[in-house]
């Protein structure tokens, strides 16, 4: 009597398409899959733990690590945690420039997923296209922060520093040149034939999965359902400029494709709002001086505001007793910080709430039942980022 | 005012569970007892005028050397109202929690987190097993008593694979 | 200088002129420099332009392993076994500093340094060190094969692994 057996394969920790060190147990019938099983963890590098060692200015450096692809996004996201908690407001100017960088981070990581999504399913030419147009934006971020990939630029009450003359010119052209190339892309994918037979219903999943999973950002939205984090909960004034959030309606791949097109067009849309209504002003809280360490110009002019600051670097400060959640609309998802604070200068417990985490919790829905050709463009399409999902 | 609406209901329906009801920076949390977890959640995703359907993050606090030592954090959304809500469990050493893996499916993984990082596990759960670390991996990170750079940091790394063993 | 030793000269000049103008890297990113390695082999950098530019992800057809990323515990048994799949001559470049030494992550999972797990050729140090540090590394990595005896590569032998 023939027994049934599937077949059982292994994909990874090193792959070249799953996009970092992720393991995906694969079991088949023929073509089909039967189940998919994620091991993850080969990431995990303790970084909750290692915050609860460090002060609170030094466990920023540690978010930059986390989503790579877009680092700014993160250093954004634990300073409206912090600062939640401390209780602070930031300058206007601060916080404008704040959407700028988050929203620059957005196109970057977008290109990204792009080129790496593109390339995964044979179409290499879009990978170039896309590197050079990151590759402008990372000049355009190292120009103001210094770094490329990890700047950790925005800081507990502000920015690090005000931005250089050079700045705003270059911006200003490069956000009149992106909708073309965008249109570029567009070209060479939106309409292809063998691009949408590829991504066209796979991997589909429902708007009342995508909820039940926890699954945020451009995979839910392309399900259908409306859910933003900068609309819905509005942080660092994102209610001051206009844009829209685009849905899709069948959440495959094809969808989520489009969605995320079309937020890099939004993206855009805002960069150029910010760029108009820029005001003047303080690039940081100083008036907080408890917290913020003071402008680095008196800090060389002035020994109280250099013993200040020797005080806040070295000790840290001691915020109120609490716990706060702060979240961001990340390119991947709802980014969201959990901090407990027992009123020392070192965190009692920094959760990270990592988008890719709980999207990925999602795979095996989206592929039982689907072939395994197709288990590359569903990992793609979800956009994850290990070293968020390990930390 | 939607601020105390769940915390009303939930006070009116489950009166013994409550314990605690805080608000600080413009956030409710909501503290309940151990026994009531799976009803309150279950009420708050089902009831029409709250229907907190999303289980935004699941995670653990390690208060060593309070008693009882840990505390669950469930955050919660509601599309319907655009709240949020936080519910907090406290945990002793020892003790088991219920899964809610069939009421909201993110938990499947959130809980399984939580075991790797604190050892709290969780009745009913499908899959209870490391997500994040090695299997063969003794001890539990995120607790207080466990020392950043683990055991066995002095001695020099080295690694055999399960055919030289 | 006989004639004998003449031709061995020359023959392991050019041994390790064509070995050194096309050392094929293994795909091996892990974290945040994994993107840095890649932005590398994009037009603005261009790693082609030293013959690397065929990242195979088959251990079996590569000679050189670049660690770009930070080395966890539980991944260590797998760098281990790709390492030892890839046939000789094999070079390693620990690109990171995760990879040199640990990096900022001194904790319970991650190991301190890859090379306590493989011989390491290069270490380009960084968070993440820019393309071109890479670039430099290749090169650095390409002069020192250049220097090497031919025959008498030095095989560092790890515990278990059959030399051969």
């Amino acid at each position: 009597m023939a027994e049934r057996r599937f077949m059982t394969i292994n994909m990874g920790p090193q792959h070249p398409a799953t996009h970092g060190v992720l393991r995906l147990l694969l079991e088949l019938d023929g073509e089909v899959i039967v189940k998919a099983t994620p091991h993850i963890g080969y990431l995990h590098r303790g970084v909750e733990k290692l915050s609860e060692s460090l002060t609170y200015s030094q466990a920023l450096t540690l978010t930059d690590r986390l989503d790579y692809t877009s680092a700014l996004s993160n250093n954004l996201a634990y300073c409206l945690a912090v600062e939640k908690l401390l209780d602070i407001e930031v300058p206007k100017r601060a916080q404008y420039l704040r959407v700028m960088f988050a929203e620059l981070q957005r196109i970057a990581a977008h290109l990204l997923w792009l080129a790496t999504h593109a390339l995964d399913i044979g179409a290499m030419t879009v990978l170039f296209y896309a590197f050079r147009e990151r590759e402008t934006v990372l000049e355009i971020l190292e120009l103001v922060t210094g770094a490329r990939l990890t700047p950790s630029f925005i800081r507990i009450g502000g920015l690090a520093q005000d931005i250089p003359e050079t700045f705003l010119p270059r911006v200003r052209e490069f956000v009149q040149e992106f909708p073309r190339r965008i249109d570029e892309y567009e070209t060479l994918l939106t309409d292809n034939i063998i691009w949408k037979k590829r991504t066209e219903n796979i991997a589909p999943l429902s708007a009342a999965d995508c909820i039940s999973y926890g699954v945020t950002g451009p995979v839910l939205r392309a399900s259908g359902v409306y859910y933003d984090v900068r609309k819905a909960y509005p942080y660092s004034s994102y209610e001051d400029f206009d844009f829209e959030v685009p849905l899709g309606t069948r959440g495959d791949v094809y969808d989520r494709y489009l969605v995320r097109l079309k937020e890099m067009r939004q993206s855009n849309r805002i960069i150029s709002q910010v760029l108009e209504k820029l005001p003047e002003g303080p690039i940081a809280n100083f008036a907080a001086t408890q917290f913020v360490p003071p402008p680095k110009g008196d800090v060389t002019r002035d020994i109280a505001a250099l013993i200040r600051h020797f005080k806040l670097i070295s000790e840290g400060f001691r915020p109120p007793v609490g716990e706060v959640y702060a979240s961001i609309e990340s390119s991947k998802g709802e980014l969201g910080f959990y901090i407990v604070s027992d009123g020392s200068p070192k965190p009692l417990r920094l959760r990270i709430r990592p988008p890719s985490f709980l999207n990925l919790g999602a795979l095996p829905r989206m592929i039982e039942g689907q072939m395994v050709a197709d288990v590359i463009a569903a990992i793609g399409s979800i956009d994850i980022v290990l070293g968020e999902i390990d930390r | 005012m939607d601020r105390c609406l769940a915390g009303d209901l939930l006070k009116g329906k489950f009166p013994e569970a409550v314990e605690k009801i805080e608000y600080f920076r413009g956030d409710t949390a909501i503290t309940i007892r151990r026994e009531f977890l799976r009803e309150v959640l279950c009420f708050l995703k089902d009831k029409e005028s709250l229907n907190y359907e999303m289980l935004v993050d699941l995670t653990g606090v390690d208060f060593f050397p309070a008693d009882p030592r840990f505390m669950l954090v469930y955050l919660l959304h509601s599309m319907k109202l655009n709240k949020r809500l936080l519910i907090k469990v406290w945990i002793g050493e020892g003790d088991t929690a219920e899964s809610v893996s069939d009421i909201f499916r993110a938990a499947e993984w959130l809980e399984r987190e939580v075991f790797d990082m604190f050892g709290i596990k969780f009745k009913h759960h499908p899959d209870l097993r490391r997500i994040l670390l090695s299997d063969e991996f003794s001890g539990y990170p995120l607790r207080k008593d466990f020392p950043l750079e683990g055991h066995d940091f002095a001695k020099p790394f080295s690694v055999l694979l399960e055919e030289e063993r | 200088m006989g004639i004998e030793d003449k031709a061995m000269a020359s023959l392991q000049e050019v041994i390790n002129w064509a070995r050194k103008n096309s050392v094929w890297p293994v795909t091996f990113g892990l974290a945040c420099c994994a993107l840095e390695m890649m932005v590398a082999s994009s037009a603005t950098y261009d790693i082609a332009r030293f013959g690397a530019e065929v990242f195979r992800p088959s251990p079996r057809q590569a000679d050189l392993m670049i660690v770009a990323g930070t080395v966890t515990k539980k991944m260590a048994p797998m760098l281990k076994r790709i390492y030892e799949q890839m046939p000789e001559p094999k070079w390693v470049i620990a690109y990171g500093a995760c990879a040199c030494s640990g990096g900022i992550f001194r904790t319970y999972n991650v190991v301190q340094g890859v090379d306590q797990i493989v011989p390491v050729d290069v270490y380009v140090p960084g968070c993440p060190p820019r393309p071109e540090g890479l670039l430099k590394g290749l090169m650095e990595l390409q002069a020192k094969i250049a220097r090497e005896p031919l025959g008498m590569r030095k095989i560092v032998s790890l515990p278990g692994e059959n030399n051969g």
